[in-house]
């Protein structure tokens, strides 16, 4: 008989579980079958057949941590995610589409800011969302901006492009919708240094809530999109892409060649991430940041990301925040944060969200820290809602720090 | 990236190395492939248990001059046995400092106690686990056994009946508890770190005292399977004043609780010290100048290089990608640093799978002081320690964990001594 091939290198598991002992999942919740059985495992028997899916893969949050531990570079994550695009059949509903079309929504919502973000705080808005369609009523909402961080680009196009060096600027929903701030805080700091930024031919969502809801095609065809407008500004403007989100970094260097099968070898070593690329600027020895003068103290505990964790990259904005006179800087262990983008919004995994994060949720008020220091925008709403702490952007910290 | 010392493995060797430096200021990051064979530990570390003959060690370092005779190419053998036991002690301090606290000592061994009921050598046990100064005896004559119902990476019978030859009457029993109901909606997921877990909780701990108490009877030791806790450290102590008993833990099949504490206390002790820890990522490439490294190269950093003064590969043997083995050669990946093996490959293992396999003892040559060879020349600023360096069976010898901490010891007090 023959079976599939599969793409994935689940042949090099060795067995050794380090995977599941690391998974934030499986330590809290005992319906998912761990990283290891999830995903090598498994796809040993779901090549001999499909009927060996198992839907209690849902419970991956797709945090990637398996594949830090692996000892033996398994892809584990990709195995899982893979798994559930191509075997899952629930289909997704309307809850997965509100979650997943970020784009969308912040379109909708934007214009309309005020209304929309007082009345999805409201305490029946709130039993009607987690009971219609199932968001959870104790999870707390992004507030959505009043005018998106486009349209405040569109109008310095001219200023920004007077630089002799540039970059495109890959600034996500998150900073289009909710916190143009941290967009025009990236602007200064690249300024500052030298480099214009721009915005790239096209940008729509990175795909990541798309892919967790598995609205696959949808995701495929965005990432078409981007892929061909970041082509453009690498190959023919020569500006490398750089993002402040750590998530839609990673989405769109990896996830797209190893989930969505779209090609970006050429061009995946030019996107960045933010404070990556200031490091770079910074060894060239070229340019210098100049702060102000007086700088307050402030304990800052710096919470690494999931797909930080992955990129490998924390190191980067490690260095940087220590840069920055008057930050006593504390590295929090690396651990998950438990939402997961729209993961911790819905109902059913609001108490596996919480419970991951507890640890770490503890020990940020512990620290003693004014504020805590993230790339990731889920991670900052998640610490946000369950600690007394503010969560601000390495970039958002360093811009206020600057002359 | 600029440091001092940049290390590639972020085991045992590389963790302890990291270490050293960092205490005296230097710069450090470890680059780490995922996590180490420390995740397979048994609860002890050893120093020798056995010679290349067979014969058992009572005394790892009276037993050196024998070993050098025996096998003079084991990385021991470049020790005198001062050096040899000035090393061992300071891998037990640095041990300490990191929050491990052991037993014993490098000129006695003692015994631990594994998880099918065998007594094997161990140089320095970790707090709370069975140990004995016999190989054929245990220090207590009746004790009891308590095992989670359904977890079966531990083998009750075995050490009831083993302990039984050895004169200790053993009454085994299971617990049961409603946290382990909760994670046997998995069975395949009943293994050692997610039931430690459950008992990272006081209210859990307290539950299972109770069991203990109705059932312990006269029993002078209470054993348990090391289960007790990943976060929380004091397992041990907290069922010992709670039941009025002596309680000791027997490590597991893996993933070993114990080994998962110990990488989790080093790694944070290097971090605090100033060192840089970059879990997950692969070294994939190196610049060279002359016989000196100048960059190394990793996946996930790409084009950014890892710049530094001197570097140490503690990748390992085969297991974590260390030497690599083709159809007619043994290589190292990252530098093609000379290995030392047998060429014909019908040497390379024997077929009864018992026998100490020549493969084992194949490594990275190097210098007297441990620097690394590329055709013939050593590299003046790669040192090597622990498992990628040639010459002992750790398996056969019982040496893993000593070679790794004393080679890791000695390559920096190396690069120390250079400044």
């Amino acid at each position: 008989m023959m079976t599939e091939q599969s793409n994935f290198n689940f042949e090099q598991c060795i067995k050794c579980t380090v995977c599941t002992v690391y998974c934030p999942v499986a330590s809290v919740n005992p319906l998912f079958p761990g990283p290891k059985q999830a995903g090598p495992d498994g796809e040993r028997l779901r090549l001999k057949h499909k009927g060996f899916y198992d839907e209690s893969l849902k419970w991956c949050l797709n945090c990637k941590r398996c594949e830090v531990a692996c000892p033996s570079n398994v892809r584990i994550g990709d195995i899982i995610q893979a798994a559930r695009i191509k075997h899952s059949t629930k289909k997704p509903g309307l809850r997965e589409k509100m979650l997943a079309n970020t784009d969308f929504m912040g379109s909708m919502a934007t214009p309309f800011a005020p209304i929309v973000n007082f009345s999805v705080g409201l305490k029946p808005v709130k039993v009607v969302l987690d009971k219609v369609i199932g968001i959870d009523h104790r999870r707390t909402f992004p507030k959505y901006s009043f005018g998106t961080f486009e349209s405040w680009m569109k109008r310095r196009r001219k200023k920004q492009a007077k630089y002799a060096r540039q970059v495109s600027y890959f600034h996500g929903c998150y900073v289009n919708y909710n916190n143009p701030q941290l967009g025009k805080d990236f602007v200064k700091v690249m300024n500052a240094l030298g480099v214009g930024v721009q915005m790239l031919e096209k940008e729509k969502c990175c795909g990541v809530p798309l892919i967790s809801n598995g609205l696959i095609d949808k995701a495929r065809r965005q990432g078409e999109v981007n892929t061909a407008s970041i082509r453009k500004s690498v190959v023919e403007n020569k500006w490398p892409v750089v993002g402040t989100s750590s998530t839609c970094t990673f989405t769109l260097r990896d996830e797209y060649p190893h989930l969505l099968d779209i090609d970006n070898a050429d061009v995946r070593d030019h996107i960045e991430l933010a404070t990556r690329y200031i490091y770079r600027l910074l060894a060239e020895g070229n340019v210098q940041l100049r702060f102000k003068k007086k700088a307050p103290v402030r304990r800052v505990a710096y919470h690494t990301a999931c797909h930080m964790e992955k990129l490998g990259w924390a190191y980067y904005s490690i260095e940087l925040l220590r840069m920055i006179p008057g930050v006593e800087l504390t590295v929090l262990d690396s651990q998950c944060c438990g939402i997961a983008g729209t993961y911790g919004f819905k109902k059913e995994n609001y108490p596996t969200a919480q419970a991951i994060g507890e640890g770490i949720f503890r020990k940020i008020e512990a620290s003693g820290c004014d504020v805590v220091s993230t790339d990731c925008e889920t991670c900052k709403w998640q610490i946000e809602m369950s600690t007394s702490k503010p969560v601000v952007h390495p970039i958002s910290l360093l811009a206020e720090a600057l002359e | 990236m600029r440091f001092d010392t940049v290390i590639i493995g972020g085991g045992l060797a590389g963790l302890i190395c990291g270490i050293r430096l960092a205490k005296q200021g230097e710069r450090c990051a470890i680059i780490s492939l995922g996590h180490s064979a420390l995740h397979f530990s048994s609860g002890s570390l050893e120093l020798l248990g056995a010679l290349p003959d067979g014969s058992t060690v009572v005394s790892p370092a009276d037993a050196l001059d024998a070993l050098r005779q025996m096998a003079p190419e084991h990385p021991y053998a470049r020790y005198s046995r001062e050096r040899f036991l000035a090393l061992a002690a300071e891998g037990a301090t640095l041990m300490q400092e990191a929050g491990v606290a052991t037993f014993g000592s490098a000129e006695q061994n003692h015994y631990r106690l594994t998880p099918v009921g065998a007594m094997k050598p161990a140089w320095l046990t970790f707090e709370g686990y069975v140990h004995s100064p016999n190989a054929d005896s245990l220090p207590w004559k009746n004790v009891a056994l308590f095992n989670a119902e359904g977890f079966l990476d531990f083998y009750a019978q075995f050490l009831k009946d083993e302990m039984l030859r050895m004169g200790t009457k053993c009454a085994a029993y299971t617990f049961n508890l409603p946290e382990l109901e909760q994670i046997r909606q998995n069975p395949t997921e009943m293994r050692s770190a997610n039931i430690a877990r459950i008992f990272d909780k006081r209210e859990t701990l307290d539950k299972l005292a109770d069991i203990i108490a109705a059932k312990m009877d006269d029993a002078e030791a209470i054993l348990l399977p090391a289960v007790l806790g990943v976060d929380c450290k004091d397992g041990v102590r907290y069922l010992e004043q709670k039941l009025g008993r002596k309680v000791a833990v027997i490590a597991t099949l893996p993933p070993s609780v114990p080994g998962l504490q110990v990488q989790t206390l080093l790694r944070r002790y290097f971090q605090e010290l100033g060192g840089v820890y970059m879990l997950g990522d692969t070294a994939v490439g190196y610049k060279s100048e002359g016989n000196k490294i100048t960059a190394v190269y990793t996946r996930n950093h790409g084009d950014i290089p890892f710049l530094a003064t001197n570097y140490v590969l503690a990748t390992g043997s085969f297991f974590s990608g260390g030497l690599e083995a083709t159809n007619d050669r043994i290589c190292e990946p990252l530098f093609g640093a000379d290995v030392q093996y047998v060429a014909d490959r019908g040497e390379w293992y024997d077929r009864d799978l018992f026998k100490p396999q020549a493969y084992e003892s194949f490594g990275v040559k190097t210098d007297e002081l441990l620097r690394a060879m590329r055709q013939g020349q050593v590299i003046d600023n790669l040192y090597v320690a622990g498992a990628t360096l040639p010459g002992f069976n750790a398996v056969k010898e019982g040496c893993g964990a000593g070679v790794s901490i004393l080679t890791a010891l000695d390559v920096a007090e190396r690069i120390l001594s250079k400044k």
